[in-house]
């Protein structure tokens, strides 16, 4: 049986979670060409410079937090009832948030959209980072917070339906799908409070009247307590799709389920604590503060090195399970015509090489030759926009039939498109890596400067942009395939063909039981978060208010 | 718990590894002095900078081998930076305060390790020596509303003799109350043309 026979009404929900987060990435990805050509100068014909910022906004919100968002909380609604193998409790309480969360998206979306066009009486210029004094419509601020407080429905889902399945097998180990999602909910909803005070408190009463001023940097800085901690609700997601499912795609299973749960532990206890390594520029804050939150930082790579052994140890007992031998010549012997696991391989791949990048962007002094530079940007499209968005393609070709009962359409192009995308970022990255640090900064719709040189070691900044133009239409083209064999597949004749997949995953190699109980108690792990943040957190804040929650204070300037 | 003998390897290797991260990050700020920004303790209110040390923003004195200034960054311009360029002596302590009146803007000195943001209330300290006179571009480089493409600047190392003292002589003064904008008006000669940005709608 597959998903969709067993359980109908879930699988719809995960389908509807997919359509907006597909309908977001073609999207915001068309976007991203337009900025891509507006900013190294070849074609700003379409809108204006002032215009580009609402274009940028709309990518960043698109990409970033609703592709992202809708796509991780489909996935996750598969996982725990798929893993658990029951139901959710209530559908409507299910429909419910998605609902929610897709108002909120149009809220958003639509007052950004209102930069743009005229008849919307809204402006939303702010980038997906909204600093204040920097404002946009009170629309904008409630759309964001619909969209979070939508997605906490989701992690109390799959809490309510864990507890449930606790109460009937009291003396069982978490299945490991469900222990995953419900980390990674527990990270998220410690690490949007942030950003939720900062919205709920302070921004959208501020946007309407209701108060007159807020501080600058306390809203930042409650921004960046969810900022750096949100790339880890990106990331897990893709690393449960490592951990559980790529194993049995390179044809063997799990290398260690312990280990997986460790790591997810940590990533839950260490991610928030780190969110000030973004505001190593910042006045206001102590370099003691800056020191203690990038020593953090540096051992959230402990459990990414932890997950990069499993992957590639993973992969290699599936290599010699299907006959690979030698050193390296088991690598011949992967699938790497299948797009799941291809995508899937290469999107490990651009995260080793992202993560070097990270390590340079984490060194509180190295950060000033490439803060706010175009380096950043391309940091994170290596990131978000390969690790997580390639692993979330690659599974939606696994998935997708699972979730519809139809056979994957259009495989050729499927095949491809995988390299395509890798291809095109390396190529876009790369450039926008050597263009920041010749010191040209990112988020800004010209950056060319009378009064500015920017120097490159090697080849022009001109060479660079057209490799950076180049890569965005590879990583279009890729886009495009991919939705052409989303789109054909959904529209096709369901049990036409028998699905060439099924949602069986083998057990790990060394199971459950080989890990202490304690690292199933989440209270544990959700102290232990809670005391850590207080240490990294309560005294920067307290600082902050000490003078009053609003002084030093702003007052709304409109984007 | 089991754990494989090369995940146990793995896992002595990736701690090593990042205790030395940590190592040498400590080398640069403790052995190299290479910092950043830190916490001034000065706050103030943005809406009356009038009151302040950037009530005039320019360069001056502070002593006979430290020389302070203050740069206010609004949209769309660095004062001074934009219209007159930053004017700073070579071989000696130079201090930049930087702080913004409207929103969140940057300030980066391209091809330097000065860059850091600019925020409301918060003052931006900024503490470097230039070995030797060169012309450097500052950029904001952070998004500071429809005009944020066209906020530039420059910084130009002169030799310190250029620039000139204060009839009182150095006064020794860190705290610069109102600091007088003299030297950059009065070395405006020497510097390189410079147009003013165009500020867009």
């Amino acid at each position: 049986m597959t998903y969709v026979d067993d359980f109908p009404g879930e699988a719809r929900v995960v389908r509807t979670a997919f359509a907006v987060a597909f309908a977001s990435i073609g999207l915001g990805g068309a976007l991203g060409v337009l900025q891509a050509l507006f900013r190294t100068g070849y074609s700003r014909s379409l809108f204006s410079a002032v215009d580009y910022y609402s274009v940028l906004t709309a990518h960043g919100v698109l990409m970033a937090l609703v592709f992202t968002t809708f796509f991780i909380v489909g996935l996750f609604a598969w996982g725990v009832t798929r893993s658990l193998d029951t139901g959710f409790r209530d559908l409507r309480f299910t429909w419910g948030w998605l609902a929610l969360m897709t108002l909120g998206t149009l809220l958003a979306f639509v007052s950004i959209l209102g930069g743009i066009v005229g008849f919307i009486p809204t402006h939303a210029a702010v980038l997906y980072t909204f600093y204040a004094p920097l404002e946009a419509s009170p629309t904008f601020y409630l759309g964001l917070a619909l969209l979070v407080v939508g997605s906490w429905g989701a992690g109390v889902d799959y809490v309510l339906t864990l507890r449930d399945w606790r109460a009937d097998n009291p003396d069982e180990r978490i299945p490991l799908q469900t222990f995953m999602a419900v980390s990674t909910m527990l990270l998220w909803f410690v690490c949007t409070l942030g950003v939720a005070v900062e919205v709920v408190v302070f921004l959208l009463p501020w946007s309407l009247g209701l108060i007159p001023r807020v501080d600058p940097l306390l809203t930042r800085t409650l921004f960046w307590y969810f900022g750096h901690a949100v790339v880890y609700f990106w990331l897990l997601p893709a690393y449960f799709v490592w951990y559980t499912i790529f194993p049995k795609l390179s044809g063997g299973r799990l290398f260690s389920d312990p280990l997986a749960r460790v790591v997810f532990v940590l990533f839950l206890v260490l991610s928030t604590p780190v969110g000030v390594h973004h505001q190593y520029g910042d006045p206001g804050l102590s370099q003691g503060l800056k020191f203690v939150q990038m020593t953090s930082t540096y051992f959230i790579l402990l459990p990414s090195l932890l997950t990069a052994f499993t992957v590639v140890a993973s992969m290699e007992h599936g290599a010699r399970q299907r006959g690979g031998e030698g050193r390296f010549g088991w690598l011949r012997a992967l699938p790497w015509e299948n797009p799941s696991f291809s995508g899937i391989a290469l999107a490990g791949l651009a995260f080793a090489a992202s993560g070097f990048g990270g390590m340079v962007n984490a060194g509180l002094n190295v950060n000033a030759l490439v803060h706010n530079t175009m380096w950043v940007p391309g940091h994170f499209h290596l990131t978000v926009g390969t690790a997580v968005a390639l692993t979330f393609m690659a599974i939606t070709y696994w998935l997708l039939p699972q979730l519809t009962g139809k056979r994957l359409r259009l495989r050729t192009l499927a095949a491809v498109q995988p390299y395509l995308w890798f291809v095109g970022m390396v190529f876009m990255s790369n450039a926008m890596h050597r263009i920041g640090l010749a010191g040209v900064p990112r988020r800004t719709s010209e950056p060319q400067y009378e009064q500015v040189i920017f120097n490159t070691p090697i080849a022009s900044i001109g060479e660079l942009h057209l490799q950076t133009v180049g890569g965005a239409f590879l990583l279009f083209a890729s886009l495009l395939c991919f939705l052409a064999v989303v789109g054909s597949t959904w529209l096709g004749e369901r049990g036409a063909k028998p699905l060439a997949v099924n949602g069986h995953i083998p057990s790990a190699l060394s199971g459950p039981e080989h890990s202490p109980r304690v690292l199933d108690d989440f209270r544990v792990w959700v102290a232990l978060t809670v005391l850590l943040l207080l240490i990294a957190y309560g005294p920067p804040l307290a600082a902050m208010v000490q003078n009053g929650l609003f002084a030093p204070g702003s007052a709304p300037i409109p984007a | 718990m089991e754990i494989h003998r090369l995940e146990k390897i793995w896992i002595a290797v990736s701690l090593v590894f990042i205790v030395g991260l940590v190592a040498s990050i400590v080398y640069g700020v403790a052995g190299m002095g290479v910092g950043t920004v830190g916490d001034t303790g000065q706050q103030l209110d943005p809406n009356a900078l009038e009151e302040t040390r950037f009530a005039d923003p320019g360069g001056h004195w502070a002593s006979d081998d430290h020389y302070v200034v203050t740069v206010v960054a609004r949209q769309f311009l660095f004062q001074p930076g934009s219209q007159e360029p930053v004017m700073v002596p070579a071989n000696t302590t130079v201090t930049l305060y930087v702080t913004s009146p409207d929103v969140v803007h940057g300030f980066d000195v391209v091809g330097t390790h000065l860059n850091a943001m600019v925020i409301p209330g918060q003052v931006t300290k900024l503490t470097t020596e230039f070995d030797e006179p060169k012309s450097y571009g500052i950029v904001c480089h952070e998004y500071c509303g429809a005009g944020h493409q066209s906020m530039a600047g420059q910084l130009v190392v002169v030799p310190a003799d250029e620039l000139p003292r204060n009839e009182s002589g150095a006064a020794g003064n860190t705290s610069g109350a109102n600091a007088t904008s003299e030297s950059a008006t009065a070395s405006a000669d020497a510097s390189p043309a410079v147009a003013p940005p165009e500020v867009s709608a």
